[in-house]
């Protein structure tokens, strides 16, 4: 992991004083509301429906045991006893009050944190595969770039004012896991099929919100010292032609779209060769630096299965679902990453309490070298548990009710605050999660139908990732009252894709009903071994939709 | 922010601390937490008086975001708003009856 | 307005036209439209544009060794074009005053000076709320800069080599 040095600490407690000063001027009135606001949103306080939000970066999603009692405290005395962690791998407190953040951000600063740029029209907190370093699949660890670009994007004097925000994220692995094609900008390590050398492939102009755009290849492969280069050339084509008349048009995604891939490749590829030389390249000993934070930690030399965690497992069905399901594959022979589900059924997805965070912050530093990770799916992992120890995790997490064993099944679902928080909502997300979640409560039936994802976002915006769910859920207003839009097919993964509506909003009583028809579908007609984005692709939108018709049929 | 068209009346106006955040209504010369305490303007000339309140006191640093809400006088005097929207804003999150107005004011 | 450099508050040699004429003793900022006309008559003595922030930099590099200033319009703060037209404009060779002309505020100046501007020109309204002392202070918030060229305060990867250096060093002494 990551540490800082003295200059990391530096920087972040000068942007601590720098901030103080900001309210100090904003209360004194030197600076306007219109002034001060997207200064504190550079630092990531919205403020909501009913209170402030800080919004605390989780650089690539890793924490470590400390950060998270700090958390902890900080929900306890600032705020109200829990955190929402969310798909960007931040973590948000829904009510701190504007004369305590500073105090907030000192005791971030405490622990290595900050909320720099989690917000804003400037380039956000860099995404990454939470399996990052771990993963089986994975051919180079993608956190010293992360961290690097981190460091990169930090108070990038020329970004900061950008038409809209910048969101980078970043995978090593064959499967992506990071969403790159829904993002400004997205980096994969890959390796030159000609010269055998590791670089970068870049996609740009993915996003989601109101007009969804798929990611496209910029750069099929860039050196890897020219990767701060490169991407200052992108942002700086960005910052000049990118749209300023509609903020509804300022993301890159709609450049792109406006002018065309190749228009967009001819201009970055001329600023990037006036950009281009030695001196901007990637510094091999500073990048040798950042590396070295990320090294493997001392793995012991472990048999492949666990006998022990078999035989527990042989004894307890619960502990076997879990192990079924909230494990993954790890490099590392007798290890695993273990995920914790921060969907409890009928719990606000992505809620932790302090408690909870203090208990995942012991299990971390007892069990898998002090490390946890932010999942986009709202989840948290331990990344280097021995199978050994799964057992005696399982027990902990399953007496503080964490141990829900539904990892990629129906029930993991992905939700936004939507308005029970959000001051932007049209709709509730929250309790339509939590109302589909006792609907499909019963492990069986959850096991039945298998991978399935549910992603629900309480407004166009689409916080909540709803056109990438295999079921999407779109919280809209119709006559007054809140209504939800239901897509179908949609896929963050390799096989990226964009969901189609399946007919009219329902209200909220009857979209868990619609949601069991449209299921009753895939189990019906599916072929063995198929999971349900497979049965929707070979099958196509026809009988799901007819089968949506006859709920939809029933409110007209 | 002046609202550009008022809504229907019966209104009142809400805004968020500035310091703290906390949702406030107007009362007279001031405001409130408590929306049960909020004055309702039925007037035309009471709906342009609680604006340039609002915007008064947004010129002077005390809240963020002024604007007139419309509502319904419910039982024992009680501001209902008419949109779900603000009825939401007036409780708390629907998820969290611990936390927000529902809990601090208990109703 | 107000014209600030790091210094501080600064007397304009220059100035805007005023409805299309100059005003005597100072140098004359003709809008960039007007600048081929100028250059006709103006025989060689020293003359600033002022240019809008969707100007291209190629348009204004034949200029480059005739202009003494170059003044980029800001039409609002958070409209931040003329920070990246000002990099472009010094990493393409120009070396006269850059000027950020704007209802900037004190926040960004520090950010202005990094991306190669000398000066801000900011109006009479922003002045009031934000006096000199602000800007002043602004600049000296941040000291350190991951950016390594270009940065709001000293280089990061620079203190980092060096502290390198000094460890290698100290190593080599301690053999
Ligand atoms: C609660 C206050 C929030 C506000 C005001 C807010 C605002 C927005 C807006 C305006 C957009 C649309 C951007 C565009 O299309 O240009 C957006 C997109 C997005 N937000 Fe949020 N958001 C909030 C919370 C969240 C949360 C909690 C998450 C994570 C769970 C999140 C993650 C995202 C993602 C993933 C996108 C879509 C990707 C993209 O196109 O950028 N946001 N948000
Ligand atoms: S999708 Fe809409 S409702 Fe949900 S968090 Fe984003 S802005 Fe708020």
């Amino acid at each position: 992991m990551y540490r800082y040095d003295e200059f990391d600490e530096r920087l972040v407690r000068e942007r601590v004083a720098q901030f103080a000063s900001q309210v100090e001027r904003r209360l004194s009135g030197a600076l306007t509301e219109e002034e001060f606001r997207p200064l504190r949103l550079k630092n990531g306080l919205y403020l909501q429906l009913h209170a402030y939000m800080l919004r605390i970066a989780v650089p690539y999603g890793t924490l470590h045991a400390r950060q998270l009692r700090q958390l902890a405290h900080i929900a306890d005395v600032y705020d109200r006893g829990y955190g929402h962690f969310t798909t960007r791998q931040n973590l948000q407190f829904n009510w701190p009050k504007l004369k305590d953040v500073p105090a907030i951000l000192g005791l971030l600063a405490d622990v290595e944190m900050h909320c720099i740029q989690t917000s804003g029209n400037c380039i956000r907190n860099v995404t990454a595969d939470h399996f990052s370093g771990v993963a089986h699949d994975e051919f180079e660890d993608p956190r010293p770039i992360a961290e690097l670009l981190r460091q990169w994007s930090s108070l990038h004097p020329e970004f900061e004012w950008l038409g809209r925000k910048f969101k980078i994220a970043v995978t090593g692995a064959t499967q992506d896991r990071a969403v790159l094609k829904s993002h400004d900008v997205g980096v994969r390590i890959v390796r030159d099929p000609a010269t055998q050398q590791v670089g970068y492939q870049i996609l740009i102009g993915g996003g989601l919100g109101r007009t969804p755009m798929v990611g496209k290849v910029l750069r099929e492969f860039l050196p890897r010292e020219k990767l701060l280069s490169y991407l200052e050339a992108v942002l700086r084509v960005y910052n000049l032609e990118g749209r300023r008349d509609n903020k509804y048009k300022a993301r890159i995604k709609i450049l792109v779209h406006e002018i065309g891939i190749d228009a967009i490749r001819a201009k970055v590829e001329e600023e990037f060769a006036a950009i281009d030389s030695p001196r901007n390249d990637v510094d091999p000993q500073e990048f040798a630096r950042i590396a070295a934070f990320f090294a493997p930690p001392a793995y012991e030399s472990l048999p492949d299965v666990s006998r022990k965690l078999e035989q527990a497992q042989a004894a307890d069905a619960e502990l076997a679902r879990f192990v079924e399901h909230n494990l993954f594959r790890h490099k590392q022979r007798g290890y695993t990453a273990l995920t914790i589900s921060l969907k409890p059924i009928g719990q606000a997805p992505g809620d932790a309490t302090s408690h909870q965070m203090r208990v995942i912050a012991d299990l971390a530093e007892k069990y898998s070298f002090d490390e946890a990770r932010v999942t986009h799916m709202q989840n948290i992992v331990l990344p280097h548990v021995r199978l050994d120890d799964v057992p005696e995790i399982f027990a902990v997490l399953r007496a503080e009710g964490l141990g829900t064993p539904n990892v990629g099944l129906v029930t993991d679902i992905l939700a936004c605050p939507g308005l029970d928080y959000c001051a932007l909502a049209t709709a509730r997300s929250i309790p339509v999660a939590q109302a589909l979640a006792e609907h499909f409560a019963d492990p069986a039936k959850q096991k039945e139908i298998g991978d399935f994802s549910i992603k629900i976002s309480g407004c166009i915006n689409a916080c909540g990732h709803h056109h990438i769910g295999n079921i999407g859920i779109l919280g809209l207003e119709k006559k007054g009252a809140e209504s939800y839009q239901i897509t179908i097919g949609g896929d963050p993964g390799e096989n990226y894709a964009l969901g189609e509506l399946l007919g009219p909003g329902l209200p909220a009583e009857l979209v868990p009903e619609a949601i069991d028809r449209v299921v009753a579908v895939y189990l019906s007609q599916r072929e063995p071994g198929e999971s349900f984005i497979e049965a929707y692709r070979r099958l196509g939108l026809a009988p799901f939709k007819a089968a949506f018709k006859e709920i939809a049929d029933a409110v007209a | 922010m002046a609202a550009v068209k008022r809504p229907p009346l019966p209104v009142i106006l809400v805004a968020n601390d500035l310091l703290e955040g906390d949702v406030v209504y107007a009362v007279a010369g001031g405001w409130t937490r408590d929306p049960r305490q909020a004055l309702v303007a039925g007037d035309e000339a009471a709906a342009q008086a609680l604006e340039a309140f609002g915007a008064t006191e947004l010129r002077q640093c005390k809240v963020v975001d002024p604007y007139l809400v419309d509502v319904q006088v419910g039982e024992g005097g009680l501001p209902v708003p008419r949109h779900y929207r603000e009825v939401l804003r007036m409780h708390g999150p629907s998820v969290r009856r611990d936390l927000g107005k529902q809990a601090d004011f208990d109703y | 307005m107000l014209l600030l450099d790091r210094q501080g508050e600064k007397v304009d040699s220059f100035a805007h036209l005023q409805d299309g004429e100059k005003i005597a003793g100072k140098t004359p900022i003709v809008p960039l439209a007007a600048l081929e006309a100028e250059l006709a008559v103006q025989g060689g003595a020293p003359l600033g544009v002022l240019v809008e922030n969707n100007v291209r930099t190629a348009e204004l590099e034949p200029y480059f060794g005739t202009l003494a200033l170059i003044a980029i319009r800001f039409p609002s703060a958070a409209d931040g074009r003329g920070f990246s037209l000002a990099r472009q404009l010094r990493e393409h060779g120009f070396t006269g005053l850059l000027r950020a002309s704007g209802p900037l505020f004190s926040d960004q100046f520090p950010q202005a000076l990094a991306c190669g501007f000398d000066e801000v020109e900011i109006p009479d309204a922003s002045a009031a709320r934000q006096p000199v002392e602000h800007w002043l202070a602004a600049r000296n918030r941040i000291t350190l800069a991951y950016q390594h060229e270009h940065g709001l305060g000293e280089s990061i990867l620079d203190l980092r080599r060096a502290r390198t250096l000094e460890k290698n060093l100290n190593g080599a002494k301690n053999v």
